[in-house]
């Protein structure tokens, strides 16, 4: 199993950090790509990375409670304000990458970065 | 002991509770981060923190966008962690049918924003150690969560 920081998955998926700068040594070994909130809250991401293209602020309140340890949004879309300063509060890592989902799964996957499928059924409660 | 009494009659005492504004997106999650914030504080272990913040999560969003607004309510013990959130909406008309995985009745501009996975109700069931959903049409819902710690 690999470990990553998000300072190397920011290098990595060419990812500007909008917030949570404090916390980029943090150590992700698993991804979930997802674009609906219940789907994250299914699983056990306790300390994973979100790939999404959602930018409102209730993404960054479901990673909060889902204890993940940092978000990506991919397409180059800008979040607003209220999901920064959201995301700024809560000490979560936001990070603004050009690429598309499926590139930035798979750039992520390269690298060693694995799924729920891969890490077992522990990962569903 | 009956189920029923299972509910009451414990020296679970109670925290806290926060109001949940109906229809309030800006705000939705902010009960349920207050309340995981709260356990953590407390010190409970970071899994029943994280559980119990997900179940809030999921039943202050149900008030938010079907509920037209309510209360979430902690109440803890040494042993046990109880949250109670309760409105007075429209309540829920198929129990079963909402229960089930992928059934939803979020309009399109609550898809917009990422919900109507119809996972909510399924995922109270998952991550808590005891759930009792009391709702009759017309006057509201009552959602009872436990957690043994």
């Amino acid at each position: 199993m690999v470990n990553a920081s998000l300072r190397q998955v920011a290098q990595w998926l060419q990812a500007e950090v909008a917030a949570g700068q404090e916390s980029l040594d943090r150590e992700v070994s698993m991804a979930l790509a997802c674009d609906l909130m219940s789907d994250v809250l299914v699983f056990s991401l306790q300390g994973s990375l979100l790939v999404t293209g959602l930018i409102n602020v209730q993404m960054v309140r479901t990673c909060e409670v889902a204890g993940l340890a940092g978000v990506v949004v991919a397409r180059g879309k800008r979040p607003p304000d209220e999901t920064i300063e959201a995301a700024r509060a809560q000490g979560l890592p936001l990070l603004l990458s050009p690429l598309s989902v499926f590139d930035a799964c798979g750039r992520l996957h390269d690298q060693g970065l694995r799924g729920y499928s891969d890490h077992g059924p522990m990962s569903r409660p | 002991m009956s189920e029923e009494d299972r509910h009451t009659a414990d020296d679970a005492q109670f925290v806290q509770a926060f109001e949940v504004a109906g229809n309030d997106f800006a705000s939705s999650g902010a009960a349920s981060i207050a309340v995981k914030n709260l356990l953590k504080q407390v010190g409970f272990a970071p899994e029943i923190t994280r559980r119990a913040a997900i179940v809030a999560f999921e039943a202050e969003m149900n008030v938010v966008m079907y509920g037209g607004g309510g209360r979430m309510s902690l109440y803890l013990a040494g042993n046990l962690v109880r949250l109670v959130v309760d409105d007075q909406g429209p309540g829920i008309a198929d129990l079963d049918l909402a229960m089930q995985e992928g059934w939803s009745t979020a309009t399109g501009q609550m898809r917009e924003m990422g919900f109507g996975a119809g996972m909510g109700l399924p995922n109270m069931k998952r991550h808590s150690d005891r759930l009792r959903i009391d709702t009759t049409p017309g006057r509201g819902t009552k959602v009872v969560a436990e957690f043994d710690v």
